[in-house]
């Protein structure tokens, strides 16, 4: 028997940023909301012991529990496509908080280049610069219009940074000084000024300074204990969604978290949404949660599998390329270089979003006209704390184990440094999500199916941007240094990055893509799915500024529909 | 622990952290500062927790025969070998590591999906044996002692360093068969748990007297180092573990 609860304003699929800006935003309007979350509930007080790199960072204690559901992966049509078993390649996060928990705090606003990609790409060099099979679209948002947002995500998650010199324009400062430049992002300041760069410290969500955001919430200062990425913070000293927005939400009597609450569909009648129906995943039960506006706010991929579980839209042909639900999935590409000294850093201290970088190679800050590829990459050096299982550098030539390797990661873990890229990702025609027709959840409901490898276009930025990393290196002064090895085909063993973007992207028109610019369902007007689905393609920096400014774009439709019904554009 | 340190939970709940009451301004740091001061000399009471522990830490939980956890022991120590630097494997208790874990989540896969079919795959898709880590191990193990026994006719634990290393690296490269698994595949797990347990915190029975983490240079488990990351040079910071709290 399905139970049926008693009707909401709104109901948020997941709880992480995205859901919790807008249970914050919505309940201050006045709306009653639920958050249906299927992981756990976890907090501050559950990181005492957190300083355990085996339990978090190998073991994924705080990631998704994939024997309950994962993804399939191939990197082409031909192949077949299983499951991804174990994590690897990215890190699904589940519970209160989701990958906001346990994410690093590098917090960069995209460029104004990559909300209207299209247009300023044909605009500089022509129509067919990349060839038709990349899928490259504007946003249907401009920079300009998405600054406020930008402005409110970063003033409630304290960010600690500085101007960038080529960065767009800013309404405000950062509400917290960057922090503190240490001997190693020093060395590499001055190299990159040496070659004529621009660098500046990555804007972090570890703060600086104590800090008490809009909505009254305090975030600590972070004490650099190195253990940040994959592990939640023991002094709150990280914004996340439950330090900085959950609590002002639950403390307006509007909010209720459901935790352990699997949604499996979207409930629809004509083209409304009526609201969802979840399993309790402690008893098994299932429940309807009516309300009159649904919000995906679940991981992009995730959102994708819901919309397409439950019929809702029209699915991407890759034969065609026609439909849009599950195009343009993209990733990030991580070039970069290791340089080897004679000097011994304190490598093993550090913060996630510790770092000093340059964008001089990043969007269209440099001209592309002779390289084959768009874009670029963010390149810095970050120190994020080296924990020793997870960090054993050796020269490439050096064997895989026994005592040449024992002697040469020892000596390379406080001796060698990386300086890399995060490149930006372009849509392409055979990278998309759709459902997978043979492997199934715990829950009986397909699984999504990844089919991702890398372009030509990947291929010609990495080699580019590694080569880059290498000389600022050099500058450094290395006595030597490895540039990283071209890219092959893509490979979902090895961790590279938790910024999976798009499958659910915005667009200008119903043609191009899955909602409108405020996040809200072109098919579905009082359904929105927010979060990197929504980017038409990746940038050269981390997602997460963009995703929280979404959220915020997103929240400010949702009440102005509530208000008044109907298409928000 | 003595009861001269300020353990870590004290900490956080006079501070109010843990419970997120008080916001951390100068005497969080303050405190800090005192607290990762204390932590740069060894302490006696370490001492003796870890001599404590080494006399309940060889059990076996998994392994049912001395003889299959003498092989296992014997290819940890070829992969992370006793040196000039500091110790090998066996003497940091790496296989009573990988013996925990195998008798865990770690072994069970309790994690992973682990639903059917399964299907060969391409090296891009990652793991795809219906085995489980457990499975493996067992089957991986007893593959050495068959390889060592078929090329030398002699146990594995019985052969020399160099013949070791022949069979290790053909397992490595693919050359010897196993049964719902490849070999390589097995050589990489093998690789990836040795590693683990000379690094990971010495409460997983691995890592002994924190000599792994000595060796490399990494401090382990410190509440700060806020008063130090500025400093021009290298800080050599005397380890702590989880359990020294």
């Amino acid at each position: 028997m399905v139970k049926t609860m008693p009707k909401v304003d709104v109901v948020t699929v997941g709880v992480g940023w995205t859901g919790g800006i807008v249970a914050a935003e919505c309940t201050k309007a006045g709306l009653k909301v639920v958050g249906l979350e299927r992981g756990k509930d976890r907090g501050t007080a559950n990181f005492a012991n957190v300083h355990d790199e085996y339990r978090y960072a190998i073991r994924y204690e705080l990631m998704q529990d994939l024997s309950k559901e994962t993804v399939t992966f191939r990197n082409n049509r031909k192949q077949q496509a299983l499951p991804m078993r174990q994590l690897g390649s990215f890190l699904l996060g589940e519970g209160l908080g989701g990958a906001g928990t346990h994410w690093n705090g590098q917090t960069y606003r995209f460029l104004p280049y990559d909300f209207e990609l299209k247009t300023m790409t044909e605009k500089k060099y022509g129509k067919n610069f990349l060839g038709k099979d990349y899928q490259i679209l504007d946003w249907g948002l401009t920079y300009d219009e998405v600054e406020p947002y930008f402005d409110k995500f970063e003033k409630t998650a304290g960010i600690s940074g500085e101007e960038n010199p080529l960065g767009p324009k800013r309404s405000d400062n950062y509400p917290n000084k960057p922090m503190k430049k240490t001997p190693l992002l020093k060395k590499f300041e001055t190299a990159s000024k040496k070659l004529g760069y621009h660098p500046y410290m990555i804007p972090s969500a570890n703060l600086s300074a104590p800090y008490k955001n809009p909505y009254g919430q305090t975030i600590n200062a972070c004490q650099y204990c190195g253990f940040c990425e994959r592990f939640g913070c023991e002094y709150g000293a990280k914004a996340t969604p439950e330090v900085a927005v959950i609590p002002t939400a639950l403390k307006s009597g509007k909010y209720e978290i459901r935790f352990n609450s699997n949604v499996v569909k979207v409930l629809t009648k004509g083209d409304k949404a009526t609201g969802v129906k979840y399993i309790d995943t402690v008893t098994g039960e299932e429940y309807i949660q009516p309300a009159d506006i649904v919000v995906l706010t679940s991981y992009m991929m995730n959102n994708a599998k819901l919309l397409m579980v439950s019929n809702i839209g029209t699915m991407y042909n890759p034969e065609t390329g026609k439909g849009t639900l599950g195009r343009n999935y993209c990733y990030q590409i991580m070039p970069g270089a290791t340089g080897f000294f004679d000097e011994q850093f304190n490598t093993f201290m550090g913060a996630g979003a510790l770092g000093n970088c340059f964008d001089d190679f990043n969007g269209d800050n440099f001209d592309h006209s002779k390289l084959g590829f768009i874009h670029g990459a963010n390149i810095a050096l970050t120190q994020l704390g080296n924990r020793p299982i997870g960090n054993n550098p050796t020269h490439s030539d050096t064997p895989l184990w026994g005592a040449e390797w024992k002697k040469d990661s020892i000596m390379n873990y406080t001796r060698s440094l990386s300086v890399g890229g995060q490149g930006a990702s372009i849509p392409y025609k055979e990278n998309f999500l759709t459902l997978d027709p043979k492997y199934k959840d715990a829950y009986g409901v397909p699984l999504l199916q990844v089919n991702y490898d890398f372009t030509d276009q990947d291929k010609k930025l990495h080699k580019f941007i590694s080569a880059k990393c290498g000389e600022v290196l050099k500058e450094m002064g290395a006595k030597k240094v490895e540039i990283r090895a071209e890219l092959t085909n893509y490979n979902i063993v090895p961790y590279q990055s938790t910024h999976n973007t798009g499958g659910t992207v915005m667009s200008k028109t119903p043609e191009e893509g899955v909602v409108n610019n405020y996040l809200q369902h072109w098919d579905c007007e009082n359904l929105f799915a927010v979060g990197a689905g929504a980017f038409a393609n990746n940038s050269g920096y981390n997602p997460t500024d963009t995703v929280g400014a979404l959220a915020f774009r997103c929240t400010e439709g949702i009440i102005k529909y509530s208000k008044k019904g109907g298409s928000l554009v | 622990m003595s009861n001269k340190d300020i353990s870590r939970r004290d900490f956080l709940k006079t501070t109010g952290i843990a419970t997120g009451t008080l916001i951390g301004g100068g005497l969080i740091g303050g405190l800090i500062g005192f607290n990762s001061k204390k932590t740069t000399a060894p302490t006696k009471s370490s001492n003796t927790n870890t001599n404590k522990t080494a006399e309940t830490s060889e059990g076996k939980m998994f392994f049912t025969t001395d003889k299959d956890f003498n092989i296992l022991a014997a290819a940890t120590e070829r992969i992370f070998p006793k040196d000039d630097l500091g110790p090998g494997a066996m003497e940091l208790g790496v296989p009573y590591f990988i013996d925990r874990q195998l008798a865990g989540q770690y072994g069970s896969n309790s994690k992973e999906y682990m639903q059917g079919p399964f299907g060969k795959g391409e090296p891009t898709q990652g793991y795809q044996s219906r085995l489980t880590r457990a499975e493996i191990f067992i089957q991986g193990v007893q593959t050495l002692e068959s390889e060592a026994q078929k090329r030398y006719k002699k146990s594995f634990t019985d052969i020399t360093d160099k013949e070791r290393d022949v069979i290790l690296t053909a397992l490595q490269k693919d050359e010897v068969k196993m049964k719902g698994v490849t070999a390589g595949f097995f050589f990489s797990l093998l690789r990836s748990a040795t590693i683990e347990g000379a690094y990971s915190d010495p409460l997983y029975g691995g890592n002994r007297n924190m000599e792994g983490w000595r060796m490399k240079g990494f401090p382990g488990h410190q509440m700060s180092y806020i008063n130090v990351i500025e400093k021009e040079g290298f800080q050599k910071i005397e380890p702590r573990s989880l359990g020294m709290h």
